[in-house]
């Protein structure tokens, strides 16, 4: 039986074919979608900030995209994926309130999504697809038979990247 | 440091509640007189909850809200977020729009505008009773409303928290109209540092 594994907010799950992975909600934050297309593995992570040496606390490093992409593409490839295979998908990151001067902290979700293309490049990473910005929510869901990347909206629409 | 949400001792959150209380009775009483409608509260809930799990109190992630956010400026600042059910956020801005019920599917600009003017409202009685309180001045932004899912419009608010640490002391206060037709939560979230400044202020600092 397919599974369909939750993903919650500053989490991530890796999983294999034929299970899907889905987080509901995206504001700010960017859903990051790994995946292997000959080994059908993949992971999704729901990152909520642009990098871990800026916080307070980052005891939990699937909060950050430098700390969350490295450690989901390791459990990826333990699950029997190719770093060379390896391609990425991402949605998210924008803003759901507009001030007229927007400080950093409103910018947030363009900074979360600058950062995880950064990430990608260090990692060497093809980025294949990306939905990102706009002032609305996404509920984001990667299917691990074929890779396709699903993004759903309230009113603008369902998108597959 | 970055937790010391988490070392809040049982005298200090009654502290929170009562100041939620307090806030939201204010609140409560203004958005009763302009929709003049007799409202329930219930006993603001103060709960120190893992960043992940705030949209759980309003439905989950996917739930469709209409949120008015508002930031607090002065000593002690933070965010002020007034949560309603996409349905609610419809039936009250029938009665405000003088519409039939049901009649409202789609927010206009007008709409808009008359759902954040109740979030500036709202937020004005709430600050008003906690600066009363504290004596800490206090001033409201001006409002902004989105309506989306409920993760999405809480994010903003999550992600400054997720700073600091994992969790968020969230003040929250059910609302319902005596008819049931319009239902809402209020929520306070002060800043990381403003906790101190507040329990200090009313001397339950230890």
């Amino acid at each position: 039986m397919a599974e369909l594994i939750k993903v919650g907010m500053a989490d991530y799950k890796v999983g294999r074919n034929p299970d899907s992975l889905i987080s509901y909600g995206l504001g700010s934050c960017v859903g990051i979608a790994l995946f292997d297309s000959v080994a059908k593995v993949g992971g999704l992570a729901h990152i909520m900030l642009p990098d871990s040496t800026q916080a307070r606390s980052a005891e939990n490093i699937a909060k950050f995209a430098d700390t969350a992409l490295p450690a989901m593409l390791s459990d990826i490839i333990k699950l029997g994926a190719s770093k060379s295979r390896i391609t990425a998908k991402i949605a998210g990151g924008a803003q759901m309130f507009t001030f007229a001067n927007a400080t950093d902290i409103m910018r947030v979700g363009e900074r979360n999504a600058e950062a995880v293309r950064l990430v990608l490049r260090k990692l060497e990473i093809r980025l294949l697809a990306e939905d990102t910005g706009g002032n609305y929510g996404r509920t984001v869901e990667l299917k691990l038979d074929n890779g396709i990347f699903r993004v759903k909206t309230i009113d603008k629409g369902e998108k597959e990247l | 440091m970055s937790e010391d949400i988490l070392k809040l001792s049982p005298l200090q959150l009654d502290a929170l509640r009562e100041i939620g209380n307090v806030g939201a009775g204010n609140a409560a009483t203004a958005l009763s007189q302009i929709i003049n409608n007799k409202i329930d509260m219930t006993v603001p809930e103060v709960s120190i909850l893992p960043l992940g799990e705030v949209p759980d109190v309003v439905g989950g992630p996917d739930a469709m809200v209409a949120g008015v956010y508002l930031r607090v400026f002065g000593l002690a600042p933070g965010s002020i977020l007034f949560l309603l059910p996409r349905d609610s956020a419809f039936y009250l801005v029938d009665m405000l729009m003088g519409r039939e019920q049901g009649e409202t599917q789609l927010l206009n600009s007008m709409d808009e505008s008359a759902l954040m003017e109740i979030g500036n409202i709202l937020a004005g009685a709430y600050l008003n009773a906690l600066s009363h309180f504290t004596k800490l001045t206090l001033l409201p932004s001006i409002p902004a409303l989105a309506v989306d899912m409920a993760g999405a419009i809480l994010s903003v608010i999550l992600s400054q928290l997720g700073q600091m640490g994992d969790h968020a002391l969230v003040i929250e206060t059910e609302f319902t109209t005596e008819n049931d037709g319009v239902k809402g939560h209020f929520f306070l979230i002060p800043d990381p540092g403003s906790l101190s400044t507040i329990l200090a202020a009313i001397g339950v600092k230890e």
